[in-house]
Parts: C-alpha cells; sequence; structure tokens
C-alpha cells in the first residue's frame, strides 16, 4: 500500500507526499494524533497528490502520515439501508456516538448482525451476469433481490446456492464459478465506487410513463415521466424545500432517497420526525419504511456534500436494479457546485464562469443522465426519476449552475418570487415551466390512455387560459381599469380562477396537499367548462366579486374529500352561481 | 494571553501583507494561534515549512524579526456560569473591568450536532410584536436576521425583542459596533434590570475589523455551553454580519483567493452555514435561537450577504417605516418566518394560520390599491376600504410599540375583517367564520 505525508494544508485541501502509485478519485486516511481523516485524490503532481478532507483539518501538521486504500469512494451495498439516516459518505447517524459529529468516526451503513429471511431465486447451473438476480429477501415491503456484484465482469456459473432460510448479511449465499472455472463465494454485501454509474441493465429506452406526484401544477401542466429528469431553481423563499417535501411524501414511487445536501439541519430534523408519523398513501404503512435519508447539511464538512448526491444516486442505482421505481430529490445542487467551486478554487484552476470550474455543465449532466427508465437483463423495468432543486445566486436564472442544469433536465418547474409574495404556493410559475415530456408521442399517448382522451389539449387549453390572462393582467396594470374592453377583465379572472384553484394547493391541509391524477381530471375539466361558459357583465366591477365567489366555493371543494356530501353541496352552490350569470 | 516557558520562538518572517504573514516554522497545528509580536494571530496556511497566519488586528508596525510563538492550540474559550452578565472583546477577555473567567477551556469554532441528535423546534418565542407573532411567529432553536438598510433602527428592534423574548440566557455578538451603539445596548440592558442574564462579545468600530471574524465563534460557545450544560434557552443576537462578510472577504483577497459574486469569497454560503447552523432545538429542553442583522444596501437583496444568507436561514425580516401612521413597523409583505408553521395554530389559536394569510392578503390589496391611486387611477369601493382596513392594521396591530399577546391579536384582527369587509372578501374557512365572525 502506498503512503505518504502530509506536506501543506489550506482548509480542506491538504498535499501529500507520496512513496508509491496513487490513482486519481482513491481514498486515503490522514493520521491526526490517532484519528484517521478520510480524504479523497482530486489531482496528482509528480509525486504530490492533492487530496479533499470530508473532515475538518484543525490541528493538523506538515509531516502527518497518509495511508492510500487502492479503493475509490464506495457505497457499501445490501439489504437494510431501508429507514436509514446516512451522511454524505454513507455512515449511519443514529450509530455515531456522541451529541456533536466527531471527526473519524465512522460508522457501518449495514447492520451486520440483522438476520434476514433468504428465497433463492437461482438455483446450480444458471448462468448469470452482473445484476442478475441471485435471490431475495424482505425489506420492509420491498422485496430486495441480491444481485451478482456490479463490479464483476463477464458470465458466471452458479455452483451452489443456499437453501430458503435466516441468513447474516455477511453469510455466503451463493457461490459462482467464472470463465477460468475460479470459485468466488458472495454474501448480500456488494461495494460500488459512488462516481461511477451501474451500468448492468439491457437497455434505456425513452420515458414514456408519467409519475404522480400529487402536486396540480406539476401534474396537470408539466407532468413529470417516470425515468425523468426535472429541476426546481428557484430564489430562497420561494418554497423549493417544501415543494420537495411534498413530492417526496405523496409521489407514486416504491422508494424515495431524499439527499440533503448543504442545506439547514432543522428540515432534516423535520424529515426525521415526520417520516416515521406519515402514513403512506399508497401503501398505508409508514412513510419512513420506503425512505433513505442522505444527509450533509450546510454545516457539515463541505467535500462530503459533494459525494453525498453521488452516494444518493448510487444506492437509487442499486435499487433500481431489483426493478423497483425510485424517486431520488436531491436539495440543493447548487450546493454541490459550490463545494466544487471552493475546491477548484484551492487548487488554483483557473476559473469558469462566476468562478465555478470550467468543467461544471460536463459534471452536471453526467450526474443527471445516470436517471432514466430501464429494462433490466431480465427483462424487468426499474426506474430513477430524478428531481433537483436549484438555489440560483440572486434569483437570477442566468447563473451558472441553472444555465447548465438546464441543457440536461427535461422538466423546468420555475419557482417564482412574484408567486411566493402574493403566497400562491406551490410558487411554480405557469408559464415559464416547461415539461419536454409533453412533447414526447409516447407519453401523450399514455395521457390519453391512462386519464382522458383529449388530455394533452386540455392541458395545452389550460396554458392558453393562463398566458392570455397574465396578457390581460399586463395591460389592465398600463391602461387602468377602464381602460379596457371588458373582456380583459373576463380573461384576467378566468386565469385567476384557474390559477387559485388549480394552480394554489395547500400544502399543510391534510386533503389538498396531494390530489389523485383522476380528481385533477374531474378539476381540470370543471374549470374549463367554466372558462368556456359565457357570463353576462355590465362593467368590469361586476367581476372581481362574481368571480371570488366562484374561487371560494371551489376552494372549499379543494378542502373536502373527493365527491363526499360537503364536496357535492359545494358543487350544488357553485352550478347556482354559475346560472345567476350565465348567458344562454 | 501570558507566554508560556519553553516556548520555541520564531523570527523570521518571509513575508508580510496587510492582514498576513509568512514564518519559517515546524510542528505547527492548522487553525493554531500564535502571537506575532504580541498580537494574536491564527495559522490559515501551510506548505511545506511556510506557515501563513492571519494577524487579527492588523501588520501595521510588525518587523521580518517579530517574535512569532505558537500556542499549540486554536482559539479557545472558558466557559462557566461566570460567564452571565459579563462583557468580553473578541478574543474572550473582559473588557468590563471585572476579574477573568475561572472555567472549562473549550476550542470555539467546534464541530456540529449529529442532526439526528437534534429535536424539530416547536416552542413559540412570544415578543408581543405583531409583526413576529401574529405574521411570523418565531421558534426556538430558529435562525432569522432582519434585513435592513443602515438607516433603519434595527438596534433598537433588536433589543426590544431580546428584552421582550422570554429567555434563560441573551448573548450579544457586535461586529464592527459603533461604540455608541454599544453603549445603547449596554444601557437598554442595564435598564431593563436583566444584566445578569446578558454575556456580550464585542468588537466596536475603533477595533481591527480581522478580530470580528472571532465574534460569532465566541458568542455561539457560550451559548452551547448554557444550551448544553444547563439546559437553558439561549437567544444569540448577531450584528451585523454584513461587516462579518466584509472581514471575510479582506482575509480572503490577502490570500489570493478568486473572488466569487459581489468580490466576496467562493466560501462564502459554508462560511456564513457555519455560524447560522449552531441554532438547534435539543430534546432536553436547551435550546439556540439565533437573531441577526444583515445590513444590506438600498434594499438589494441579490447582493451575495444577504443572498447566501436568505438560503441558510429560516426566514428573514424586513422593517418599513408606515408612512400612514409615521411609525417603523415589521414589514408583512416581504417577512417570512420558516418555522411559523410549527407552533401557529398548534401553540396558539387553531384560527391564527387562517387569519395571518388572509391579513396578509388583504395587506397586499391595499398597497396595490396604494399603487392605483399613485398611478391616478380611480379607486373601487373595494380598494378603498382596503386601504383603510390596512391603515387601521398597522396602528392597533403592527407598530412596534404595540405590545400585546397573541391571542388580543387575533381578535383585535377579526374586529376588523368585520368592520371593512365582507365575509367573501376575507374568504376564511367556513369553521372559522362561524366562530368569530360576530356582529359588532
Amino acid at each position: 500500500m502506498t503512503k505518504g505525508t502530509v506536506k501543506g494544508i489550506i482548509s480542506n485541501m491538504v498535499q501529500v507526499e507520496v512513496d508509491g502509485p496513487v490513482f486519481q478519485n482513491e481514498i486515503c486516511y490522514i493520521d491526526l494524533d490517532g484519528t484517521k481523516l478520510m480524504a479523497e485524490v482530486i489531482k496528482v503532481t509528480g509525486n504530490t497528490a492533492y487530496t479533499q478532507v470530508f473532515e475538518s483539518t484543525r490541528g493538523l501538521r506538515v509531516g502527518d502520515t497518509v495511508e492510500f486504500t487502492q479503493r475509490m469512494l464506495e457505497v457499501k451495498l445490501g439489504p437494510g439501508m431501508l429507514s436509514k439516516n446516512y451522511d454524505g459518505l454513507q455512515d449511519d447517524l443514529n450509530k455515531m456516538r456522541g451529541l456533536y459529529l466527531e471527526r473519524g468516526d465512522y460508522t457501518d451503513p449495514l447492520d451486520e448482525d440483522s438476520v434476514w429471511e433468504f428465497d433463492p431465486i437461482v438455483k446450480a447451473g444458471d448462468e448469470v451476469l452482473p445484476g442478475d438476480w441471485l435471490g431475495a429477501v424482505q425489506e420492509n415491503w420491498i422485496n430486495h433481490k441480491i444481485m451478482v456484484p456490479f463490479n464483476l465482469e463477464g458470465k458466471f456459473r452458479v455452483k451452489n446456492v443456499a437453501a430458503k432460510g435466516s441468513y447474516k448479511i455477511t453469510d455466503t449465499i451463493v457461490t459462482v464459478t467464472d470463465a477460468e472455472g475460479n470459485d468466488l463465494e458472495l454474501n448480500m454485501i456488494q461495494y460500488w465506487p459512488v462516481k461511477l454509474p451501474i451500468r448492468a441493465y439491457q437497455s434505456k429506452p425513452r420515458p414514456f410513463k408519467v409519475m404522480e406526484t400529487g402536486i396540480r401544477t406539476i401534474d396537470t401542466l408539466n407532468p413529470i415521466a417516470e425515468g425523468g429528469t426535472g429541476f426546481t431553481p428557484g430564489p430562497f423563499g420561494t418554497g423549493k424545500t417544501v415543494l420537495q417535501h411534498n413530492i417526496s411524501q405523496n409521489a407514486e414511487a416504491d422508494l424515495i432517497i431524499v439527499a440533503a445536501c448543504g442545506e439547514r439541519a432543522n428540515e432534516v430534523v423535520e424529515l426525521f420526525t415526520e417520516f416515521p408519523e406519515l402514513d403512506d398513501p399508497r401503501t398505508g404503512r409508514k412513510l419512513m419504511e420506503r425512505t433513505i435519508i442522505i444527509c450533509n447539511t450546510s454545516n457539515m464538512p463541505v467535500a462530503a456534500r459533494e459525494a453525498s448526491v453521488y452516494t444518493a444516486m448510487s444506492i437509487a442505482e442499486y435499487y433500481r436494479s431489483m426493478g423497483l421505481k425510485v424517486l431520488l430529490l436531491a436539495d440543493s445542487t447548487s450546493r454541490w457546485a459550490q463545494a466544487l467551486r471552493e475546491m477548484s478554487n484551492r487548487m488554483e484552476e483557473l476559473p469558469g464562469p462566476d468562478a465555478y470550474p470550467m468543467d461544471l455543465p460536463a459534471i452536471i449532466s453526467n450526474f443527471y443522465s445516470r436517471a432514466g427508465y430501464v429494462y433490466l437483463n431480465n427483462g424487468t423495468p426499474g426506474s430513477i426519476t430524478f428531481i433537483g432543486a436549484v438555489s440560483p445566486a440572486g434569483g437570477n436564472l442566468k447563473e451558472p449552475v441553472t444555465e447548465s442544469t438546464k441543457k440536461s433536465a427535461r422538466c423546468f418547474y420555475s419557482l417564482s418570487q412574484d408567486r411566493a409574495d402574493s403566497k400562491r404556493y406551490p410558487a411554480v410559475d405557469p408559464i415559464d415551466s416547461y415539461s419536454k415530456y409533453l412533447e414526447y408521442d409516447e407519453v401523450r399517448q399514455y395521457l390519453d390512455d391512462n386519464i382522458a382522451p383529449g388530455w394533452v389539449d386540455n392541458v395545452m387549453k389550460a396554458k392558453d387560459i393562463l398566458l392570455r390572462g397574465k396578457e390581460a393582467k399586463d395591460q389592465i396594470n398600463i391602461l387602468g381599469d377602464d381602460g379596457v374592453p371588458l373582456d380583459y377583465h373576463t380573461r384576467f379572472w378566468r386565469s385567476e380562477l384557474l390559477d387559485r384553484i388549480i394552480l394554489v394547493q395547500d400544502g399543510f391541509d391534510p386533503v389538498d396537499k396531494s390530489t389523485p391524477i383522476q380528481r385533477q381530471a374531474y378539476m381540470l375539466k370543471m374549470i374549463l367548462n367554466i372558462c368556456e361558459t359565457e357570463f353576462s357583465f355590465d362593467n368590469f366591477e361586476e367581476l372581481q366579486p362574481y368571480f371570488t365567489r366562484l374561487i371560494n366555493t371551489l376552494v372549499q371543494m379543494n378542502y373536502q374529500p373527493f365527491e363526499n356530501e360537503e364536496f357535492n353541496n359545494y358543487k350544488t352552490q357553485l352550478e347556482n352561481i354559475i346560472e345567476e350569470r350565465r348567458v344562454n | 494571553m501570558a507566554t508560556m516557558a519553553f516556548q520555541k520562538i520564531y523570527t523570521k518572517l518571509t513575508q508580510i501583507t496587510k492582514a498576513t504573514c509568512a514564518v519559517k516554522a515546524t510542528g505547527v497545528g492548522y487553525e493554531e494561534l500564535a502571537t506575532v509580536g504580541g498580537r494574536l494571530a491564527q495559522v490559515v496556511k501551510i506548505m511545506d515549512d511556510t506557515v501563513t497566519l492571519q494577524i487579527f488586528s492588523g501588520t501595521e508596525g510588525i518587523g521580518t524579526d517579530a517574535e512569532v510563538i505558537f500556542f499549540g492550540r486554536p482559539p479557545s474559550l472558558k466557559v462557566s456560569e461566570q460567564l452571565a452578565g459579563r462583557f468580553f472583546n473578541a478574543y474572550g477577555d473582559p473588557i468590563d473591568g471585572g476579574p477573568q473567567i475561572e472555567g472549562k477551556e473549550v476550542e470555539i469554532g467546534g464541530p456540529s450536532v449529529n442532526p439526528v441528535r437534534r429535536e424539530d423546534p416547536s416552542e413559540l418565542i412570544a415578543t408581543g410584536i405583531a409583526g413576529i407573532d401574529l405574521n411570523n411567529t418565531l421558534v426556538t432553536g430558529q435562525k432569522i436576521p432582519f434585513f435592513a438598510d443602515p438607516d433603519q433602527p434595527y438596534n433598537q428592534v433588536m433589543a426590544t425583542v431580546a428584552l421582550r423574548a422570554k429567555a434563560d440566557k441573551i448573548i450579544l455578538g457586535g461586529m464592527g459596533l459603533s461604540n455608541d451603539d454599544y453603549l445603547y445596548y449596554k444601557n437598554t440592558f442595564e435598564n431593563a434590570g436583566v444584566i445578569d442574564k446578558i454575556i456580550s462579545f464585542v468588537n466596536t468600530t475603533d477595533d481591527p475589523p480581522v478580530e470580528r471574524l472571532l465574534v460569532p465563534d465566541m458568542a455561539l460557545t457560550a451559548a452551547e455551553y448554557f444550551a448544553i450544560q444547563k439546559n437553558e434557552a439561549v437567544l444569540v443576537l448577531l450584528t451585523d454580519l454584513t461587516l462579518y462578510c466584509d472581514a471575510l472577504s479582506i482575509v480572503s483577497n490577502r490570500m489570493d483567493e478568486i473572488p466569487s459574486k459581489d468580490s466576496m469569497p467562493g466560501s462564502l454560503y459554508s462560511d456564513l452555514a457555519k455560524i447560522y447552523e449552531k441554532a438547534v432545538q435539543f430534546p432536553e429542553g436547551g435550546s439556540i435561537t439565533i437573531i441577526a442583522v444583515t445590513t444590506i444596501s438600498g434594499g438589494d437583496i441579490t447582493h451575495a450577504i444577504p443572498d447566501n444568507t436568505g438560503y441558510i436561514t429560516e426566514g428573514q425580516l424586513y422593517l418599513r417605516r408606515d408612512t400612514d401612521i409615521g411609525k417603523v413597523v415589521i414589514d408583512p409583505a416581504r417577512s417570512l418566518s420558516r418555522l411559523k408553521t410549527k407552533v401557529m395554530g398548534k401553540r396558539t389559536r387553531a384560527d391564527h394560520p387562517h387569519v395571518m394569510s388572509a391579513s396578509v392578503r388583504l395587506n397586499a390589496d391595499a398597497s396595490n390599491a396604494k399603487t392605483k391611486m399613485e398611478n391616478g387611477f380611480d379607486l373601487s369601493d373595494y380598494d378603498q376600504r382596503a386601504m383603510d382596513f390596512a391603515r387601521d392594521y398597522a396602528e392597533q396591530i403592527l407598530a412596534i410599540d404595540v405590545n400585546i399577546d397573541t391571542e388580543q391579536m387575533l381578535d383585535t384582527t377579526w374586529a376588523l375583517f368585520h368592520k371593512y369587509f365582507t365575509p367573501e372578501e376575507v374568504a376564511i374557512r367556513d369553521e372559522f367564520m362561524q366562530l368569530y365572525w360576530k356582529e359588532a
């Protein structure tokens, strides 16, 4: 093993003089009076390795010794990851000893003593490839497949399979023979270097299904595909995190992985506290049972922030390989980009725009491309849908992280300060935002088949109403209420109706916070009907009180369980209000 | 800080800039403290045998033969009950003429609390100020700044909040505080008779700017002692963090780092997060709540300092001079406390969140009406009523000198709703309308 000594220290960048070969991204441990600090090689010049340390370097001295491991930063994969709270390096936070995150306190991500009920899938004599399913254990309500390690190469023949029964993750469950005739004993654990994508699948088609999130402004106006990518840029206070939390609670996924990357600790604590209490609307079990939280909050060491998103993605890929529908949320990828910037600066690289490294767009795009819908070797589909939050500096969407992400992500949910200021949450701007998936023929077909025939046409109608409403409002603001034709007021109030009923959603109301797609279709149809109804007004002053009544009644409907008695009462009230001014 | 015996003394400085110097030395730890020619300094960079030190009080008059003595430890503070009621400088030395503190020596700027050992904040802090209690309720363990222009009375408002809030200890971290403002705080606390629960770490404009970098860590180390060891509710006031950031950029500049937006160091976000994230609620009952001041220029919140702050803190408060009533109010439209939903309607009356959002909406309508009026358009009847409502609301509820409890604030707001609006315009859920919408 290569060894080295510390030569220079600037914050968390440490230069190490090495006595042998090292490779890029190799992990090493720096010895600080007996405490081992984990670091990653990020550049090598001559016999000097530049490393980023995943811990505070306080007290480190020139001459301290360093040991290299010949491994890259890896995740440890196996049953028992669900419901866990990890830090960015996949340490189990609950296993850490003290009140504080002490340096060098690295803990096992899996529980080696826990016992699992193993049910074999393969039998002796079968031929298997990396990623193929050998057997399964039941992890919470997920059928967790034990797979041929992804880091093996070539074909293998199964020699022995353990009988159905209870095993620890360290017990050998399958023995395989490689092409040269060497035997290999496999247990339930495998390792994967986080910076590399897991490619143990047959094909990656274009996404064609829609993933329901329960958020109307997403599902109805700009749906995200299962296996798709999206991002939510927005200035602070526009509700990025609340939106992500709502998606994580209600999205129709088998498994949710939340990467809290460089954000507030209290937000993570909220997840820790709420998720074990909240019911998963799909299974009736607790949300925490289908959730993995990777958290590297803003006060945790900055280098581990970069690692955290990769750790999360690798775990997502592992579960995708079991044929599961995984939703990965990262909040916020800007913090990760800033971590890259800090390091690039300390290495005295020539800076790109806003002092970010030049290869930022490439790094972001490589990361987003790891999401996707795949067919595994056995033909089963699996998917990772990825939604990243972006925190643009000064709320300016022309900054490098937003622009780079825009090139990679297919859905753009722009959070607007104006909407947030007028408390219209979720503050997704309906005009600026888009979903490229609405252009996919296969997605349009899926929507027409699964929601309602002609659905996409209705969505486009809704978008037109919003755009015309905005134009009308701009004119009214310039020319004054009585300076424009009455028709402008009608246009504005139609869009206002659609906005307040479909787009605005109360994330804290038990009913309104998540709307199933069938209810969304019902409401959209009702709103479009009202928008197409011709009303008679004598002057513009009659519109506001009238439409306010319509809106209030519809808001009450949003708060009621779908089609219960109250809901239907409000619907009758609504119909009466419509009749008051309807032109026959 | 006296020199200890048998310490190695270095006298060969190889570089001196305005804030830093470099010396040839070995066996030095990163972030270690030292004195250079008698002035306190800290190690910021080590490259082979060249150690770069940041000298807190500046390098004026430092010679290339100045004596450099390393302490073998990072900056620290002695903590004990004796801290209460005392005033210190940025190094933690008493400036009130009292004795040195006896207690356990703790490194400042220590590691962060494991998130799984934190508690979800759920205790509200009442201040009697409606702009806070009614519209933007504060919670223990929260961190929130005032974004204020230099001409606004943020120090007075913060002192009011500190005195009215029910906290066991109040720790003031003053950075670049003018001597007048320092004396203002001191007198206010003394006159209120609460001096025994106040601890102050103060760097005034008379002191060198780089010293400020120690102030937040000193204040928060003291806060952690009382919150963890004594399970106390601690309120930390930090003013003014913009001046702290200016000091960061000075050091970063002297170290030849490439500046990012607005000449601030690329690590600004992490640097600020390290301070603010010390705000915490512990399961045992102790808590640290941080209220800070970030001065902004001409209301520009896209500048790197308020921008990064906004992404870290749990909301922000704005002051505004209400010209209708001629008083300072906490701006209901722009201010936001992100943690308010944790207590609103749960620790307060159930109608609280609904009253709050209705009043914010109606106030917004009033300001639209005002714009309309200023642009010379005719006002509708509704516009006029909204503006009347907003004026009464500001006068009876929002004004900072009004000191009433939340229940009274809610009742007064309902009365104003009733006076100026129809039930449809107020649009609060039926269940609450039935309870509180009363004929006057």
